[in-house]
C-alpha cells in the first residue's frame, strides 16, 4: 500500500508555503486592531453587524486624527464561536505585533482570551497585547478572573441586573424570573435576586425558572405558569430565539406583563417582536438612537442618522465609539502604541462620551462605568427600529456612579 | 500471493508483508522528523520567533489526527457511525485540566509529558460507561444513541459548574515545572513537539491495534455481521471494546487539547466537533489507515486558514463534500489508492501528461467558481463591512457587470473544457488499467 | 384540572408542529435510509419563500407556492445529486445532504441577509379564538393544528388509497422486492424526496411566522426532528405522529411539574443538602431538563426497541 504518511507532509509543506506568501504585509502607517467574533455559521450576524458599525465609527475617529498621527485599522478574524479559534486569532495578532485584540460575543471565548492573553504576556514580555472586551458580560471576568491586560467596555451582568431592578416602577410587586440555564443566565438569576433583596424588598418573586439554552421552541407552557403565578413583570436575561419566542408566546396568549430584557434592542429583536409589542417590552441598553434626540445632542443625532440612511439595521452599537475614543485618548496620552504604556494610560481614564456623559475606566478592575438606560419599545419616537414603526424611548436613566459595584479583583500589575 | 489476497480483503491493514514493512520503516521515521522541522518554515527571521499562528495550527492538526484516527477505529474499522465522538475528547480534556490544577495545588511531581494519558484514561472510563449503553445496538440505532448522548453531555456541560466550569470552562496552566525532558512548556513550540510525539505514539498504537485479533474481528463485524458471529466472538463485545479503546485515544487528543489551549469549555464536547470528526475521517478516506490523517490536515487547513480569506468558506466545504461523496467516496486515500496498481507496475509516469492537461481547466473552473461565490457574498454581506474586493491589488466592483461576466465565463468555459479533458483522462486511465490486466504485465 | 387542560392544548400544538417537520423526514428516511441533514434547511427555505410570496402576492397563495418551490429544490437535489450518490452508501448520502445544508444555509444568508425577516402571521388569523382559564388561545395555533391534521390525513389517504401510495408503502419496507416486481423504484424515490421537501416547505410556511424566520432556524430546529423520527420508528408514519405528540406533551408537562430527584428522595425520608455528593445533580427540577427529555427518551427506547416505537424495519 502506498505510504500515506508521507503525503500529509507534502500537503503540509505546500500549504504552508501558500500561507506564508499570503500573510498580510505589515502596513506601515496604520494601527491595527484584531477583532474576533463569529463571522460565519449560525451566529454570523453578530460579527458582521459589528464590523459594519466599526467601519463607520473608525471613519469618524480617523477623521479626527486617529492616534499618534496614524489611522486605525480593524483586522477581522472569524472565530466561528469556538474558543480554540479565538486563541488562534490571538496568535495571529501577536505574530503581527498588533497592540490590541477586541472581542464582543461569548463569555466562554472571553474567558479563554483573558487567560490566553495573560499567559502570553507573561511568557513573551517583548510581544504583549491588550484585550478589549466589547460585550462579554459575565461578572467574574472583572472579579475572580480579572486581569491587568483585560478591559471591559460594557456593563457586566451585575450592573445590568441592578439597572433592571432600579427601573421597576413602584407599583410592580410581583415578578417572574426566567433565564437560560448556563453561567450567564444563572448569573442574571442570582444577581437580580440579590439586587431585589437590597433595593426592592417589597417585591415578591412569584416564579424562578431556568431553561436549557436554545432548545425550547414552544414557550406557551411557561406563559401558562407565569399567568397562573399572577406576575406583573417578567425579568429575563435571555437572548436570541429564547427571548423572541418567549415574548411572542406571551403576546399571543394575551399575557398582561411588562417584559424586562437585556438584549431586545440588538439586531433582529425589533423585527421579531413586531408592532404588537407596543409599550410592553423594555430593554437594558447602553445606547439607542433616540437618546441623542432626548438629550438634544444634534451632532451625535446627525452622525447616527447618517448610518441609518446607509444600512438597513439600527446603529445599536454606536456606543462602541466610546471604546475607540478611549483607545485613541490612551494612545495619545501614552505617546506610543506599546501595550504596557497604553494599558497604564487607559486605566483610571475618564472621557466625555458623545451623549455628554462622563465615562470612567475604573482602575481596580478595568471595568467601564457609564450611564445605562432602560428603554421601552413604543410608538411615537423619532427613529424607529428595523422599519417596524416602533422604536426605543428612554424610560429610566441610571447614572454611572449608582452602578459602581464593589469588586473582588486583585490583579497583578506588571512593572515593566 | 498470500499478502495480495489479504490486502484485497482487509484494506485497513495498510500493507502486510515482510518486504513492505522493511521498505517503509524509514518513511515512518521520516514523517515525524518532518513534522518537527515544519515550524521552521514559518520562522520570522526579522523578529527571531516562530509564527505563533502556524505553530498553534500545527498543534491543532496533530490533535485532530489522533481524533480522526480514533474516530476511524469506529467508523472505518468497525462500521460504527457515531455522532457524539467529541464527548470523549472533551471529557478527556476536562479530566486533564482538573488533573493539572490538582497537581499544581498539591505540588506533586508529575511530568507534563504523561498528562495526556490522564485524558486518555478519562476518555476510556467514560467510553466504557457510555459504550455499554450505545453498543447494545448497531447501525442507525447506535448512531442515534450517540447523538442523544452527545446532546445530553453538551447540555450537562453548560448546566453543571463543579466539573465543567459552566460557560467559562476550566482553565489551567501547563507550566507546572515538572518535565521528563526539562522543558518549561512556556513556548508553544515545546507543546507542539509534545503533540508530535504523542501523535506518533498514538498513531503507532492504533495501527498496531488494527493488526490484533480485536482489530480483525471489528473488520469482520463491519463486513458481515451475521457471519462474524459464527467465528465465536460476540459482536457486541467486539463493538464495545473497539468503542472503549477509541474513546481512550480520543481522550488523549483531549489531553493535548487541554495542554495546548490551557482552557477547556463545553465546545470541546459539542456537536460541531463531532461533526468535524466525521468530515475529517470521511474526506480522508475510511478504508486506509492513513486516510483520516490526510482528512484531518485538509479540514483543519480549510477551517483555520481558508476561513481567514473568505467568509464563504462553508460553501467551499459544502461543495467539497458534495464532489467528494459523488465522485470519490473512498476519500483522498481512496483516490490515491486507485493509483496503486499503476505505481506498482511502474506505469504511473504515463498518467502524468493527462494530469497536466487536466490541471489548467480545473484551475480555471475553480477560480470561476470561487469568484462567483465571492462576488455574491460581497454584494450582500461584504461590501458594507468596509472591505473593497481586491485580489493582489486589483480592485473589482461587484456592482458592475464586468466581474460577473468574467466569473461566469471562467466557470462555464472552464467547466466545459474540464468535462472534455475528464473524458479524455478516463480513456487514458481505462487503457492503462486494461494493459495491466494483460498477461505478462509486471504486477 | 385547568393546568392539565391548558398544558394538553399547548403540548398538542407543539407536537403537531413537530409532526409537520418530521413527517417529510420520516418518509425520506424510511424510504431511502437517508438521514437528510438538509431537511431543516428546506424548512427554512419554505419560511423564506413564504415571506417573499406573502409580501408580493399574499399569505394564502404562499401556502401553495412556497412548498412547490421547495419541492423543486428537492427535485434538483435528488435527481442531479442524491441519485448518483446512492450507490456509494448511506454515509455518503448523509454527507451529501450535509454539504447541501451548508450551501443552502449560506445561500439564505446571502440572499436575505443575516437578520431575521419580518414574516408575520396574516392579519386574517391574528386574533384570539377562545380563552381557557384566562389564557388566550390564538387563532393561528388552531390554524396550525388544522393544517397539521390535514397533512396527516392527506398523507395517510395518499399512501393507502392511491396506487402510487401503495407502491411507496411497499418500497418503505421492502425496496428491493418492489424493484424486482418491475416498478420504477428510482422514480418512486424521487417522488418521495420531493414530497418530503414539500412537506418541509409547508412546515416552514406555517412555522416561520409563528416562530422567528432567521438564518439560524435550521441549525436550532435540526436535532429534535431527528429524535422524533427515530423515536417514532422507520417505516411508520403513524409512529412519527405518535412520537411527535408524545414529545410535545412530555416537554410541555415537564415544565409544569416542579419536582426533582431531591423531592422524590425527600418523599422517602432522605434529605439532600448542598453537602451531599452530586447535590447539584439531584436538585435539578424537571422544568430545567424538560427540553432534554426527548434525547433521554430516544436513548432509552433505542436500547430496548432498536427499531423505534412503531418501526417496521431497520435501514
Amino acid at each position: 500500500m502506498m505510504n500515506l504518511r508521507r503525503s500529509p507532509s507534502i500537503v503540509f509543506t505546500i500549504a504552508l508555503c501558500i500561507v506564508l506568501s499570503a500573510s498580510p504585509a505589515l502596513a506601515q502607517g496604520t494601527i491595527k486592531i484584531m477583532y474576533t467574533d463569529p463571522l460565519s455559521g449560525p451566529f454570523a450576524q453578530v460579527g458582521d453587524q459589528n464590523l459594519k458599525q466599526f467601519k463607520y465609527i473608525l471613519d469618524y475617529i480617523n477623521g479626527k486624527g486617529g492616534a499618534l498621527g496614524k489611522k486605525f485599522e480593524i483586522v477581522a478574524f472569524d472565530n466561528k464561536s469556538q474558543p480554540s479559534e479565538a486563541l488562534l486569532a490571538l496568535k495571529s495578532a501577536t505574530d503581527q505585533n498588533m497592540p490590541i485584540i477586541m472581542q464582543c460575543s461569548g463569555s466562554n471565548i472571553a474567558a479563554a482570551l483573558i487567560d490566553g492573553v495573560d499567559k502570553h504576556n507573561e511568557r513573551n514580555p517583548t510581544n504583549r497585547i491588550v484585550y478589549v472586551n466589547c460585550g462579554a458580560v459575565a461578572t467574574e471576568l472583572t472579579n475572580e478572573k480579572c486581569s491587568f491586560w483585560h478591559y471591559r467596555m460594557d456593563a457586566h451582568v451585575g450592573m445590568k441586573a441592578e439597572t433592571m431592578v432600579r427601573a421597576l416602577p413602584k407599583d410592580i410587586t410581583r415578578i417572574y424570573l426566567l433565564n437560560q440555564d448556563y453561567l450567564f443566565g444563572q448569573s442574571v438569576q442570582h444577581d437580580v435576586k440579590a439586587f431585589l433583596a437590597k433595593l426592592r424588598p417589597d417585591v415578591k418573586i412569584v416564579g424562578d425558572e431556568l431553561i436549557p439554552l436554545g432548545k425550547i421552541k414552544d414557550f406557551s407552557p411557561y406563559v401558562t405558569k407565569i399567568k397562573a403565578a399572577g406576575a406583573q413583570a417578567l425579568l429575563t436575561g435571555n437572548w436570541g430565539p429564547d427571548m423572541t419566542l418567549l415574548i411572542k408566546a406571551g403576546m399571543d396568549a394575551g399575557l398582561d406583563v411588562r417584559y424586562y430584557t437585556m438584549y431586545a434592542h440588538l439586531g433582529g429583536g425589533a423585527t421579531a417582536i413586531g408592532p404588537g409589542g407596543n409599550g410592553k417590552v423594555r430593554s437594558v441598553m447602553p445606547f439607542h438612537e433616540n437618546i441623542a434626540v432626548e438629550t438634544k445632542k444634534a451632532d451625535t443625532e446627525e452622525w447616527t442618522r447618517s448610518f441609518r440612511a446607509a444600512h438597513n439595521f439600527d446603529f445599536y452599537a454606536a456606543g462602541f465609539r466610546t471604546i475607540f475614543e478611549f483607545i485613541q485618548a490612551a494612545m495619545n496620552k501614552a505617546g506610543s502604541a506599546d501595550p504596557l504604556k497604553v494599558a497604564q494610560a487607559l486605566e483610571g481614564m475618564t472621557i466625555t462620551d458623545m451623549l455628554g456623559y462622563q465615562v470612567t475606566m475604573r482602575k481596580e478592575d478595568h471595568q467601564i462605568l457609564s450611564e445605562y438606560f432602560v428603554g421601552v419599545f413604543t410608538k411615537g419616537v423619532k427613529y424607529d427600529s428595523e422599519g417596524t414603526g416602533l422604536g426605543w424611548k428612554t424610560e429610566v436613566t441610571v447614572p454611572a456612579k449608582e452602578l459602581a459595584q464593589p469588586t473582588t479583583c486583585n490583579m497583578k500589575r506588571p512593572t515593566s | 500471493m498470500k499478502a495480495r489476497a489479504v490486502d484485497r480483503v482487509l484494506p485497513a491493514s495498510a500493507g502486510v508483508g515482510g518486504v513492505g514493512i522493511v521498505r517503509r520503516q524509514w518513511l515512518w521515521l521520516a514523517a515525524p522528523l518532518l513534522a518537527v522541522l515544519l515550524p521552521w518554515l514559518a520562522y520570522d527571521w526579522t523578529t527571531g520567533r516562530h509564527s505563533g499562528f502556524v505553530v498553534m495550527m500545527l498543534s491543532q492538526i496533530g490533535m485532530m489526527i489522533i481524533f480522526a484516527l480514533s474516530y476511524n477505529m469506529q467508523m472505518g474499522q468497525a462500521g460504527l457511525l457515531s455522532f457524539g465522538h467529541a464527548v470523549f475528547l472533551g471529557l478527556g480534556g476536562y479530566c486533564t485540566a482538573h488533573a493539572l490544577n490538582a497537581i499544581k495545588a498539591r505540588g506533586l511531581w508529575i511530568p507534563v509529558e504523561i498528562l495526556p494519558l490522564v485524558g486518555g484514561v478519562g476518555g476510556l472510563l467514560f467510553a466504557i460507561v457510555f459504550g455499554y449503553v450505545a453498543t447494545k445496538q448497531r447501525a442507525t440505532a447506535f448512531a442515534m444513541i450517540t447523538l442523544g448522548i452527545g446532546e445530553l453531555v453538551t447540555a450537562a456541560a453548560l448546566m453543571f459548574r463543579t466539573f465543567f466550569g459552566g460557560e467559562g470552562g476550566i482553565s489551567t496552566n501547563r507550566m507546572i515545572g515538572a518535565s521528563l525532558v526539562g522543558a518549561s512548556y512556556g513556548s508553544p513550540l515545546h507543546v507542539y513537539y509534545l503533540v508530535v510525539a504523542w501523535t506518533a505514539v498514538a498513531s503507532a498504537l492504533m495501527l498496531y491495534l488494527t493488526r490484533t485479533p480485536l482489530g480483525r474481528m471489528a473488520n469482520a463485524c463491519r463486513d458481515n455481521f451475521e457471519r462474524a458471529q459464527f467465528v465465536g466472538y460476540d459482536p457486541r463485545i467486539v463493538r464495545f471494546l473497539q468503542f472503549s479503546l477509541s474513546g481512550f485515544f480520543a481522550g488523549i487528543a483531549g489531553g493535548l487539547y487541554a495542554l495546548t489551549y490551557e482552557i477547556v469549555t463545553f465546545d470541546a464536547v459539542a456537536a460541531p466537533l463531532s461533526a468535524n470528526a466525521l468530515l475529517m475521517t470521511y474526506i480522508g478516506g475510511v478504508a486506509a489507515f492513513g486516510g483520516p490523517i490526510l482528512g484531518a490536515v485538509l479540514v483543519v487547513l480549510l477551517q483555520s486558514w481558508v476561513s481567514l480569506l473568505s467568509n464563504s468558506w462553508l460553501v467551499y466545504v459544502g461543495a467539497l463534500f458534495i464532489l467528494m461523496v459523488t465522485f470519490a467516496p473512498g476519500g483522498i486515500a481512496g483516490l490515491l489508492g486507485m493509483h496503486q496498481p499503476l505505481w506498482r507496475a511502474g506505469r504511473l509516469r504515463r498518467l502524468i501528461p493527462s494530469y497536466v492537461l487536466l490541471l489548467l481547466p480545473a484551475l480555471i473552473t475553480v477560480i470561476g467558481f470561487v469568484l462567483t461565490i465571492e462576488l455574491c457574498s460581497f454584494l450582500t454581506i461584504g461590501s458594507a463591512q468596509g472591505k473593497t474586493f481586491t485580489i493582489r491589488g486589483l480592485t473589482l466592483d461587484p456592482n458592475t457587470a464586468r466581474p460577473w461576466v468574467v466569473a461566469g465565463a471562467l466557470l462555464l468555459l472552464g467547466g466545459l473544457w474540464l468535462w472534455r479533458e475528464a473524458i479524455r483522462f478516463r480513456r487514458v486511465w481505462e487503457r492503462l488499467m486494461d494493459d495491466l490486466a494483460l498477461p505478462g504485465a509486471k504486477r | 384540572m385547568e393546568v392539565v387542560l391548558v398544558s394538553s392544548l399547548n403540548g398538542l400544538v407543539y407536537g403537531m408542529l413537530l409532526f409537520m417537520l418530521a413527517s417529510g423526514l420520516t418518509l425520506i428516511f424510511s424510504m431511502m435510509g437517508v438521514l437528510n441533514f438538509a431537511h431543516a434547511s428546506l424548512y427554512m427555505l419554505g419560511a423564506y419563500f413564504a415571506y417573499d410570496v406573502s409580501r408580493t402576492i399574499g399569505f394564502w397563495p404562499a401556502l401553495v407556492v412556497a412548498p412547490v418551490m421547495c419541492g423543486l429544490v428537492g427535485a434538483v437535489v435528488e435527481v442531479y445529486g442524491l441519485r448518483r450518490v446512492h450507490k456509494n452508501g448511506h454515509i455518503a448520502e448523509l454527507l451529501f445532504t450535509f454539504g447541501v445544508a451548508f450551501i443552502i444555509d449560506k445561500a439564505v444568508q446571502m440572499i436575505w441577509g443575516l437578520l431575521p425577516v419580518p414574516y408575520r402571521v396574516p392579519s386574517a388569523l391574528d386574533f384570539t379564538l377562545f380563552t381557557v382559564y384566562g389564557t388566550n388561545f390564538h387563532a393561528y395555533r388552531a390554524f396550525m393544528l388544522l393544517i397539521s391534521a390535514g397533512m396527516f390525513v392527506a398523507i395517510w389517504l395518499l399512501l393507502t388509497r392511491t396506487r402510487i401510495g401503495l407502491v411507496i408503502q411497499a418500497a418503505l419496507t421492502h425496496p428491493e422486492m418492489v424493484g424486482a416486481l418491475g416498478h420504477n423504484v428510482p422514480r418512486v424515490f424521487t417522488i418521495v424526496f420531493v414530497g418530503g421537501a414539500m412537506l418541509a416547505g409547508l412546515a416552514g410556511v406555517i412555522g416561520g411566522n409563528y416562530l422567528v424566520t432567521e438564518p439560524s432556524m435550521a441549525f436550532t430546529m435540526g436535532p429534535i426532528v431527528f429524535v422524533v423520527v427515530v423515536f417514532g420508528g422507520l417505516g411508520s408514519l403513524a409512529g412519527c405522529f405518535v412520537a411527535s405528540l408524545i414529545m410535545g406533551l412530555v416537554q410541555t408537562f415537564a415544565v409544569v411539574f416542579d419536582v426533582s430527584l431531591a423531592t422524590v428522595l425527600a418523599g422517602v425520608g432522605l434529605a439532600v443538602t448542598p453537602a451531599t455528593p452530586f447535590a447539584e445533580f439531584l436538585t435539578i427540577p424537571l422544568p430545567r431538563i424538560g427540553a432534554l427529555l426527548p434525547y433521554l427518551m430516544l436513548v432509552l427506547i433505542l436500547l430496548f426497541k432498536p427499531r423505534g416505537l412503531m418501526g417496521t424495519r431497520d435501514t
